[in-house]
């Protein structure tokens, strides 16, 4: 994985210390509170609920064993034991002190992390997919791409003070696992159809939040050296022109829709056009340079499957369970990437205590090449381990409270932190997620109904990306009394689409047994071999809608309608 | 107002004219709306005519001052509206070579940013000034010494150094 030159080493350094002497000139009164909120912001400090929030940047969601131990460490010493992993390869920390924030980022840049752009109006933390350098239908590793873009994007002098944030996402392989759609800039790594040479499908214009969209495609097929000439070029149309009049419509999604995707395009080319590339573009020398710290690590030849793997499944159901549904096929014969899910039946969605994360650390650097990497679905991979290795490595996670063998099933549930911590929120989002994983706890319940993304939100914001999960839970707020709405259909791989509402929002008690019902239309309708998405899109909305209007006027439901307020 | 450039602060060498009527008054360089420009220009050797535009100014609109004016005060509604920023890029790369002045009330942390998008100084309201003297904006421009990005500011980015530090 990469690793810090001395120019990157320093830069951070750097940073902290603007960011000390802001945190200064902020007590000493030269900066108002107006003025010092972007700034903190930039540097992944937020005012929650109930006390500061520092989010941290994993880019491109890769991590190694020592970072993973300072984090645990600064969840130890600066938090209450614990940190949460987020939909979009960062970590919160949900108890930090003011004071000690520098003290915190010193540490971070210790183990060469940071919290640059991890909020705030400007190019946020890039991220990608969790098995990339290990999936078999990958064009090429998306990684040093996304580490380009960070450092481009870090403290850009022209791109700090956006209309809002900006969020781009990258992968290389042909099976979306990075949502690419639904980020402000979407990059995919291919091979152009006919010369065969290496470029990116470009796609502006996704996102969530209030007004949902799929983003559309701009450039077919840009030459890979000319990243980032083509970003500047489309970063400077959405600065200039972006709207700044209503926060709710400034993302480039508004003005991608507004104008139009063929006069978006038209005014990116033109800008593009008058654009010096060479003076603007990565230095080939340096793309490699980049692109060398991701090489393959040093993995022993093996053959494709291994005996002692087959052997110890047979003779360990629980084992064969977690590597069946957890495990990941490796494009290194011999090896596998294991999901680590951060879901435990009534934990909280994405969080992690102290002590797993130094057992983690510890798996990590014995069984996977010192690599880890975090998901946009708040769990962590094991990216390369050997098959033969396997049956230890469950062990030591069983031992660390971390061998769920739920990933991508219907307890595997993405949720945002909601009214728990959140200022915004408007109903809680983590107790409707246990809720739903205590009702499906049963493994061959869920094993049954296969893979299932059900993603939560506590407000219209969209954290929890609810738009684009199978089924949708959306937090809001009716008469003082929290209500949720239930959506069906959301896909945020390649088959992007955003999931529509079954009917009217339901009370949180409800809201398990409505998925019950939504669960039992699908097992009934289901043609062999369709997971729970393809029949939606088979069959359609209405068996959906009727099962789940059938719940709410059944006895279970009643109770939902009397406390409707009449309208 | 205050007015600094990446050396400290500097004296106003023009006299900003809201009103046609005011244009004659004295020999002092004039600093006008793009609005007046044409009346200005009639009045008064181009040399000696600056303008004050606004951040969503299209370039289009400049161009034909671009050669002989003096300098261009682009106008910062707020801190947090980089319009500006982009304004300037777009304006040097059309050839503009004058005087680029950023003018409202931007704050210390971003005097590195104006500096490398191409600005050379920034007119600050009083109140700013008061709360942010010059030797803030001194200290914070040179915080973090190095960028990432080619094409901005005046010495080399960190790819162009870690290339020139390879072929060294
Ligand atoms: C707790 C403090 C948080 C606050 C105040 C917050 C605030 C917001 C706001 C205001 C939006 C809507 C922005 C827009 O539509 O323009 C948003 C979207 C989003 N946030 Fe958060 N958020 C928080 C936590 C999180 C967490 C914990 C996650 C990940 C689990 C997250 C990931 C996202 C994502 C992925 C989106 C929507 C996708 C998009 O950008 O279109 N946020 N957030
Ligand atoms: S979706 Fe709403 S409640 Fe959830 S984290 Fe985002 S802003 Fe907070």
């Amino acid at each position: 994985m990469y690793r810090y030159d001395e120019f990157d080493e320093r830069f951070v350094r750097e940073r902290v210390a603007q960011f000390r002497h802001q945190v200064e000139r902020r007590l000493d009164g030269s900066l108002s509170d107006d003025e010092f909120k972007p700034l903190r912001l930039k540097n992944g400090l937020y005012l929650q609920l109930h006390a500061y929030m520092l989010r941290v940047a994993i880019p491109y969601g890769t991590l190694n064993a020592r970072q993973l131990r300072q984090l645990a460490h600064i969840a130890t010493r600066f938090d209450k034991g614990y940190a949460h992993f987020t939909t979009r390869q960062n970590l919160q920390y949900n108890w930090p002190k003011l004071k000690d924030v520098p003290e915190i980022l010193d540490l971070l840049a210790d183990v060469e992390m940071h919290c640059i752009q991890t909020s705030g109006n400007c190019i946020r933390n890039v991220t990608s997919d969790q098995f990339a350098g290990v999936a078999k239908d990958e064009v090429e590793d998306p990684r040093p791409t996304g580490e380009l873009i960070r450092q481009w994007s870090s403290l850009h002098p022209e791109f700090a003070w956006l209309p809002r944030k900006f969020k781009i996402a990258v992968t290389g392989a042909e099976h979306d696992r990075a949502a690419i759609k639904v980020h402000d800039i979407g990059l995919r790594v291919l091979r152009h159809a006919e010369t065969g040479e290496v470029g990116y499908e470009v796609i502006v214009g996704g996102g969530l939040g209030r007004t949902p969209m799929i983003g559309k495609v701009i450039r077919d097929f840009l030459p890979k050296g000319e990243l980032l000439a083509y970003l500047e070029a489309v970063m400077r149309v959405y600065n200039a022109e972006g709207r700044r009049d209503n926060k709710y419509k400034a993302r480039v999604k508004i003005l991608v829709h507004e104008t139009g995707p063929e006069e978006f395009i038209r005014r990116v080319e033109a800008e593009y056009a008058q654009l010096n590339g060479p003076t603007i573009n990565a230095p080939e020398d340096e793309v490699e340079r980049i692109a060398a710290y991701f090489a393959p690590p040093p993995y022993e030849a093996l053959p494709e499957d291994s005996a002692i793997l087959d052997a110890a499944r047979r003779a360990d159901p629980a084992l064969d369970r977690f590597v069946e549904q957890n495990g990941f096929a490796h494009k290194q014969p011999g090896y596998v990437a294991l999901t680590v899910s951060l879901k435990p039946i009534g934990g909280v969605p994405g969080d992690m205590s102290d002590a797993q994360m130094l057992a983690f650390a510890d798996i990590a650097e014995r069984w996977s090449f010192d690599e880890l990497r975090v998901t946009h679905s708040q769990n962590l991979v094991l990216p390369h381990v050997r098959q033969d290795d396997v049956p230890a490595v469950f062990a030591a996670l069983q031992a660390a409270g971390l061998a769920t063998a739920n990933a991508g099933l219907v307890t595997d549930i993405i949720a945002c932190p909601g009214l728990d911590y959140c200022a915004l929120a408007t109903a809680r989002s983590i107790p409707i997620a246990q809720g739903i994983a205590r009702t499906f706890a049963d493994e061959a319940r869920q094993r049954e109904i296969g893979p299932l993304p059900i993603k939560i939100s506590g407000c219209i914001n969209a954290c929890g990306h609810h738009h684009v999960g199978a089924i949708g839970i959306l937090g809001l707020e009716k008469a003082g009394v929290e209500n949720y709405q239930i959506t069906v259909g959301g896909d945020a791989t390649e088959n992007a689409a955003l999931g529509e509402r079954l009917g009217p929002g339901i009370d949180a008690e409800d809201v398990p047994g409505a998925i019950e019902a939504i669960v039992d239309v699908y097992l009934k309708e289901r043609q062999s071999g369709e997971v729970f998405i393809e029949t939606v899109r088979r069959a359609g909305l209405e068996p959906f809608k009727a099962g789940f209007q059938a719940f709410i006027a059944s006895d279970e439901g009643a109770r939902t309608l009397a406390a409707e307020p009449a309208q | 107002m205050t007015l600094i450039t990446r050396t400290g602060e500097k004296p106003e060498d023009y006299r900003r004219v809201d009103a046609v009527e005011d244009l004659r008054l004295d020999e002092r360089a004039v600093l006008v709306p793009l609005a007046f420009a044409s009346a200005a220009l009639a009045a008064r050797p181009a040399a000696s005519v600056a303008l004050s535009v606004p951040n969503d100014t299209p370039v289009e609109a400049l161009q034909p001052y671009l050669a002989a004016a003096p300098l261009i005060a682009v106008e910062f509604p707020s801190f947090s509206d980089g319009r500006g920023l982009s304004l300037a890029k777009r304006l040097r790369r059309a050839g503009f070579a004058g005087t680029l002045r950023a003018s409202g009330p931007l704050i210390a942390d971003q005097f590195a940013e104006a500096l490398a998008c191409g600005f050379d100084e920034v007119e600050l309201p009083e109140t700013m000034a008061n709360r942010q003297p010059v030797q803030q904006w001194m200290e914070a421009k040179d915080i973090v010494t190095s960028h990432y990005q080619s094409g901005y500011g005046e010495d080399r980015s960190i790819l162009q150094k870690r290339l020139a530090a390879r072929k060294g």
